[in-house]
């Protein structure tokens, strides 16, 4: 792991080995390590890094969240942390207080609506909400006549329908039926449903970069250790070239999340360029997922499909993490279309901008 | 953690913008003036020695050497630049490429100083070609099995054998090659190579053109005839050019020239595919171009890693391996998304015969400047597996 000389990963870092060691939450059957790591997250004021002191959190830079959500997808940390500062950050966007505890945005798919009626309140049915069963609250982005709105929402007031994505962690079907938001302001005009979507596919383009950092430290371990044919199997050329090629993929996820990461929390405005970073991103890590996480599941054998054995962990996340907030398809259209729209000598230019 | 690969979000600096713009406005004008025609890929004349000269007068040639040998010492990142823009064009650089990426920066570290103070500048100014002389018949990228002998003799060394697979040979000035001068020793099986700098066009050089699939003659068969090189022309340590020579290697792995080779394609599909493209277009065009800007911020941190003084062996190899696969599977990628391209498409008949050539060029591309099975080998070694 590249050692950190940020403050907020080496916090952070520090809380998961203690608390959220994958072999020790692997083995916990009844979640007891989740309410000990969310009280230190929240202690460390970690879940509101992106929200500005005056309005109830630490003020951490966008730069420095996006590290910690590298961090968090190397320990492939299942509780809302992610969740919880994206929310955060949604609600800051229309200086809106965050509270404390738990939260989710929604929507978290880019084709879902919530929409603000004529008298305040809001509607619709969003699938796919990544922790909404732990949210105590909802941040969310709606729309009325009058554009775009941003709202704090007691998750008591919506009906949630459980759901488990891949990687076995809560995804699911939020229904407002006619909720009045506990605070309600207009959105900023530069901030629509489509940013809000690629702020949370960097997000889960980080942590799908993460996963697939551990999993290629877990399978160069392993395979250094695991002797098949009287030799290590790390000797074998066929396993080595494996390797490479995961060595690759972990590479390519890391370098267009941190990229996209990078133009974001240096963006002056909300242009092709930053759609190219953030759309590309979302795109590369989830193939690198699907990619990366065979060759880790291969080169472990059976063991690595146990559910006593860790990989599982960051292999099925990351899969999992592909469908939120716009999966690669639906980004690889938009961007598809994006570029035609610009024309085919525009291409060069725009992606020699960067 | 067994494996730290970090590939930090370096940027262009601003004054690499700048540049950026006058190679585009450059190639343009030549463009105009019809030295060069990116749109007839299959065309035989890519040495344009006038083009070379002139790339040379703008000062984009040995972009980073000192300015005592005639460079412009500019940073990495400039030279960069320049190379992404000359391969999106599809200028003829041939001539002067392979001594601005490797055969440069190896005279700068092993030549003697009369050497670099002649040669050096020449390259400088465009007017100069090398080629390289690594594989042999039946070695390629084992370099351990070269054959090809330097004997000692007064004042120099005689050299008898083939060297093979070298591009531009027919056309080169110099060969930056290796020889064997002495037999590998059983402790250390990467003795005994040793690294030449070869004065083509003399006596005892014969150079055998070999046509390529694609309908290309850029390889060459080189034999040497009892063909003398003076002591002088020794590059670095006698017996000890592996080392060398793999560095030099690493010259060739990471810049944009690793994954550009047939970006043209997608180009023209864009063209193709019109402003307002059906789905399965629209999410053909989204994936590659994800990918191709992936692998760009990749290379560009590798570039930067160069201006930092590192030596980014591992990463660049990544890079090349990725890259490389990408620029050859790309022509098939386009190829499956042109299928549904209208009849009507203005650029029809250009991107279909840029995509049979596309698809003939593909082969290559993982072979040369080191296999991907040889790459892989270095990963692997770099993760701790050998």
């Amino acid at each position: 792991m590249a050692e950190s000389d940020n403050i907020v990963v080496e916090t952070a870092e520090k809380i998961f080995a203690d608390l959220a060691d994958p072999q020790t939450i692997n083995n916990d059957k009844k979640d007891a390590w989740k309410a000990p790591l969310w009280r230190a997250l929240s202690e460390a004021g970690l879940p509101l890094a992106w929200v500005p002191d005056d309005l109830g959190g630490s003020g951490a830079s966008l730069a420095d969240g996006f590290a910690l959500l590298n961090a968090a997808g190397r320990f492939a940390i299942a509780v809302p942390l992610a969740e919880t500062m994206l929310a955060g950050w949604l609600l800051a966007q229309a200086k809106i207080a965050s509270p404390e505890g738990e939260m989710t945005v929604l929507p978290a798919n880019p084709k879902d609506r919530i929409t603000l009626n004529p008298d305040g309140s809001l509607s619709g049915r969003v699938r796919g909400v990544p922790f909404a069963k732990a949210a105590k609250h909802f941040a969310v982005l709606a729309h009325g006549k009058d554009g775009a709105s941003i709202a704090l929402v007691d998750a008591g007031k919506a009906k949630v329908e459980a759901g488990l994505n891949v990687g076995y962690d809560n995804s699911d079907v939020v229904t407002l039926d006619k909720v009045a938001p506990i605070t309600i302001k207009p959105a900023p005009k530069h901030l629509d449903q489509t940013m809000m979507m690629l702020m949370g596919g960097v997000a889960r383009s980080l942590q799908i970069a993460g996963a697939l950092e551990s999993m290629l430290d877990i399978s160069v371990r392993y395979s250094n250790e695991r002797v098949a044919f009287e030799k290590k199997i790390s000797k074998f050329q066929a396993v080595q070239h494996n390797l490479a090629k995961l060595a690759g993929e972990s590479a390519a996820a890391l370098a267009a999340a941190t990229s996209a990461a990078d133009a974001i929390a240096s963006a002056t405005a909300f242009n092709d360029e930053v759609y190219l970073e953030a759309a590309s991103a979302k795109i590369r890590c989830a193939e690198a997922a699907e990619k990366g996480g065979a060759i880790a599941h291969q080169v472990h054998g059976a063991i690595g499909f146990t559910i006593e054995h860790i990989l599982h962990r960051y292999s099925l996340r990351a899969l999992a993490w592909r469908d939120d907030f716009g999966s690669e398809s639906y980004w690889a259209v938009e961007l598809g279309k994006l570029v035609a729209a610009r024309g085919a000598d525009e291409l060069w230019p725009l992606v020699a901008s960067r | 953690m067994t494996a730290a690969l970090r590939f930090d979000p370096i940027r262009l600096p601003p004054k690499c913008e700048e540049l950026r713009k006058e190679v585009r406005a450059f190639l343009a004008e030549e463009m105009a003036r019809g030295t060069f025609n990116p749109f007839k890929p299959n065309r035989e004349d890519t040495d344009v020695p006038e083009f070379s000269r002139r790339v040379g007068e703008r000062g984009w040639i040995g972009i980073t050497w000192p300015k005592k040998y005639g460079g412009h010492e500019r940073s990495f990142l400039e030279r960069y630049v320049v190379t992404e823009e000359m391969r999106v064009a599809n200028a003829p650089t041939r001539r002067f490429f392979v001594a601005d990426r490797q055969s440069g920066p190896v005279l700068l570290k092993y030549a003697p100083e009369h050497i670099k103070m002649d040669i050096l500048p020449r390259i400088c100014r465009g007017e100069l070609c090398f080629a390289i002389g690594m594989s042999e018949p039946n070695s390629g990228s084992d370099l351990f099995a070269a054959k090809t002998r330097a004997t000692r003799t007064d004042g120099g060394y005689l050299i008898n054998g083939t060297k093979i697979w070298t591009s531009s040979a027919h056309i080169a000035d110099y060969m930056i090659a290796i020889f064997r001068t002495s037999q590998p020793t059983k402790e250390n099986r990467r003795h005994g190579l040793t690294q030449f700098l070869v004065k083509m066009k003399q006596p005892g050089i014969e150079v055998n053109p070999i046509g390529q699939i694609t309908g290309q003659y850029e390889f060459n068969e080189v034999v040497f005839t009892d063909y003398f090189i003076p002591d002088d022309h020794v590059l670095g340590e006698v017996d000890g050019a592996w080392k060398q020579a793999t560095s030099e290697l690493a010259y060739e792995r990471s810049g944009p020239e690793r994954f550009l080779e047939t970006y043209y394609v997608l180009t023209e599909l864009v063209r193709a595919v019109g402003n307002d493209p059906d789905t399965r277009s629209a999410e053909g065009i989204g994936r590659l171009v994800a990918q191709l800007h992936t692998m760009r911020r990749m290379s560009v941190s590798v570039a930067g890693m160069l201006q930092a003084g590192k030596e980014p062996v591992v990463e660049a190899s990544i890079v090349k391996d990725i890259g490389t696969v990408w620029e050859q599977q790309l022509p098939h990628r386009v190829r499956d998304l042109a299928a549904f391209v209208e009849e009507t498409a203005s650029n029809r008949e250009t991107l279909e015969r840029q995509l049979d050539f596309a698809i003939k060029t593909a082969p290559k591309l993982t072979i040369q400047g080191g296999t991907t099975e040889v790459l892989r080998g270095i990963i692997a070694r770099g993760l701790g597996l050998r």
